[in-house]
């Protein structure tokens, strides 16, 4: 089969590799027909993740048709179409028989700070992914979803990972109505933050960025104000007094270890790899936020310990929410948003990259070119 | 100016947002929220039907895991298995230092480089040596708007993106320098 496959830091290729094996009893092999590319899949092709292997497949955001199942599979069926959340997860362990399906204690025997992912290194148990042509997926009885027939492909796979996640960024930030909520960051996690926040009631929703054509879809998709930081000597000033020298009842963090807005923070973090990523953007979260409030943290960072204001985070008595999404949980209500138009996750798709070009869309998605927000693999085209 | 109990005034009233934007508050209330509270027993156990423990998937080598589980977990990934040389670094890594020590994660990235180094070096023994050109997606910039996407807009990234060929194409220069150094010491001893 075809599979990209990662050569190092910046490095990939796409490459002939066996389809995967049933490893397990209840594993199916998935034909993936639709894969995304996400911002985290931008700090595995950075180098951010330590223990990344060379040939590692990369995908975590993949739709597909059931190829073959393991012998004690019981929900699925050579030929159904499916929706894999990104999250492996068993369904009994401690943490998943209490819905922490991020969280599971079962599939990641090479950490116990992160459940299992596919595609995303071996520190998330060294699970090859879906931008290829076959994907081994295992508790298949326990993961995966029958794509409903009213779903458009594509809206099926921004929900695997990217929707689920933005209005889980949104959830944790415990909103009320009239609160004011500022998102830091413009991708599509923080366009769907944005637009959940007023789904929970929002008083005001603020999104900052430093990319003007996703400030664009900020004001249009997801109704919100937005500042652009480059403008500003001080983004966390300018938070203050749009909010009278209070600050936000409520920051999200959506842009995780790549944050741009500080140099040092950008060179340590992501260019010698010094820090698990660059947490300027929680950083502004926690200074914006007035005290006693929330910050949720979507965006993702590294096991290498980062430099984050933590002094600032007790003095002012915040409370901080994050975890990996939880995908499954979120599903049957955001099925709902999808089909009643209450979120429309596939405006966001600006780029569809076959697999044979996926080293091209990498880069795109990388460098923000060509106006891209959220690009598309699609296996088997030309 | 003093600061009083009163929260800031909103731009908008509630009739102004939910007139503005059509789904405003349909998930106001938290019992509409998914995974609240986060600790929710699941009854169905998402589908599980096997008790309560999995059966093993076979460990066909020795996986390496964290020394803070007791064992190798009952579903693991089988993809690029360790080897060589970064194999060796990374299996010390996970059987020495737990995830709380930094040296667990500095000998993994350790391990990662020397991987890397080892794999461009026998790629040129093949029918399809390590590309930076190709591998990178830099050819993408041509269809892409290279410089409107760039220049004439505010962003920031453009400062440091000139970095990232430094950073991909220095240790290919170095490596070649090095070389090439090396052979004319060695060419010049031999002719004496
Ligand atoms: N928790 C989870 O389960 C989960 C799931 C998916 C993605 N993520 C993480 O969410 C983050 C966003 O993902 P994405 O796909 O939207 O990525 P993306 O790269 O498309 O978006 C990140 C955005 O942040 C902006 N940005 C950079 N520095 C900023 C700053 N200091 N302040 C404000 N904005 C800034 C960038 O310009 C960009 O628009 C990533 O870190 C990703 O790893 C987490
Ligand atoms: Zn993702
Ligand atoms: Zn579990």
């Amino acid at each position: 089969m075809r599979a990209t496959v990662y050569r190092g830091p910046y490095k990939l290729r796409v490459e002939e590799k066996d389809i995967p094996a049933i490893e397990h009893p209840n594993d199916v092999i998935v034909r993936v027909t639709l894969a995304a590319i996400c911002g985290s899949d931008l700090h595995l092709y950075h180098g951010l993740m330590p223990d990344t292997r060379i040939g590692h497949t990369f995908g975590h955001e993949f739709i597909g048709v059931v190829d073959q199942v393991g012998p004690s599979v019981q929900n699925l069926q050579v030929g159904d179409r499916v929706m894999v959340p990104f999250n492996i997860f068993c369904g009994t362990c401690w943490f998943c028989a209490r819905g922490l399906y991020s969280n599971c204690h079962n599939v990641n025997p090479n950490a116990t700070a992160v459940g299992g992912i596919y595609g995303y290194s071996h520190t998330t148990g060294g699970y090859d992914g879906g931008q290829a042509e076959y994907v081994r997926v295992p508790f298949a009885d326990v993961g995966p979803v029958r794509i409903p027939d009213w779903m458009s492909d594509e809206d099926a796979v921004l929900l695997t990972d990217a929707v689920p996640t933005g209005y889980f960024g949104a959830q944790l930030g415990e909103i009320v109505e009239g609160d004011v909520v500022v998102v830091f960051g413009a991708g599509i996690v923080g366009l769907v933050a944005a637009r959940s926040a007023w789904l929970m009631g929002a008083g005001r929703v603020i999104v900052v960025d430093h990319l003007e054509y996703r400030l664009q879809m900020a004001r249009t998709w997801a109704s919100a104000e937005t500042f652009n930081f480059v403008e500003y000597d001080d983004i966390v000033v300018e938070m203050k007094k749009t909010t009278g020298h209070l600050g936000a009842d409520v920051a999200i963090d959506a842009v995780g270890a790549e944050a741009d807005g500080s140099l040092l923070q950008h060179l340590t973090g992501v260019k010698f790899k010094l820090q698990g990523g660059s947490p300027i953007a929680l950083n502004w979260a926690i200074d914006s936020v007035r005290k006693g409030g929330t910050v949720s943290v979507v965006g993702a960072y590294g096991p290498i310990p980062n430099m984050v204001k933590f002094g600032d985070a007790l003095n002012k008595g915040l409370t901080l929410r994050m975890n990996q999404t939880p995908v499954k949980r979120q599903w049957p209500r955001l099925f709902e948003h999808v089909r009643n138009g209450h979120l429309t996750p596939s405006e966001l798709v600006t780029h569809r990259f076959p697999l044979e070009h996926v080293v091209e869309g990498y880069h795109v998605f990388s460098a923000k070119l060509d106006g891209c927000i959220k690009p598309l693999v699609v296996p088997g085209a030309a | 100016m003093a600061y009083t109990p009163h929260k800031p005034p909103l731009p908008e009233t509630t009739e102004q947002l939910r007139a503005r934007i059509p789904y405003w508050g349909v998930d106001l209330d938290p019992a509409d929220r998914p995974s609240v509270p986060k600790l929710q027993w699941q009854e169905d156990l998402s589908g599980a039907h096997w008790g309560e423990t999995p059966d093993q998937q076979p460990e066909k080598q020795p996986r390496e895991r964290s020394i803070e589980h007791a064992a190798v977990t009952p579903v693991f990934g089988t993809a690029q298995p360790l080897h060589g040389l970064s194999g060796a670094i990374r299996r010390y890594a996970y059987t020495r230092y737990s995830e709380a020590r930094v040296g667990h994660w500095l000998l993994l990235v350790l391990g990662d480089r020397v991987e890397a180094w080892g794999a461009h070096l026998r790629s040129f023994a093949t029918l399809r040596p390590d590309n930076p050109i190709t591998q990178t997606g830099v050819l993408a910039e041509a269809g892409a708007h290279p410089i409107r996407s760039r220049y004439g807009v505010r962003r920031t990234d453009t400062v440091h993106q000139p970095l990232d060929p430094v950073l991909v194409a220095g240790p290919w220069v170095a490596a070649a320098t090095v070389t090439w150094l090396g052979v004319r010491r060695l060419a010049r001893a031999v002719r004496g």
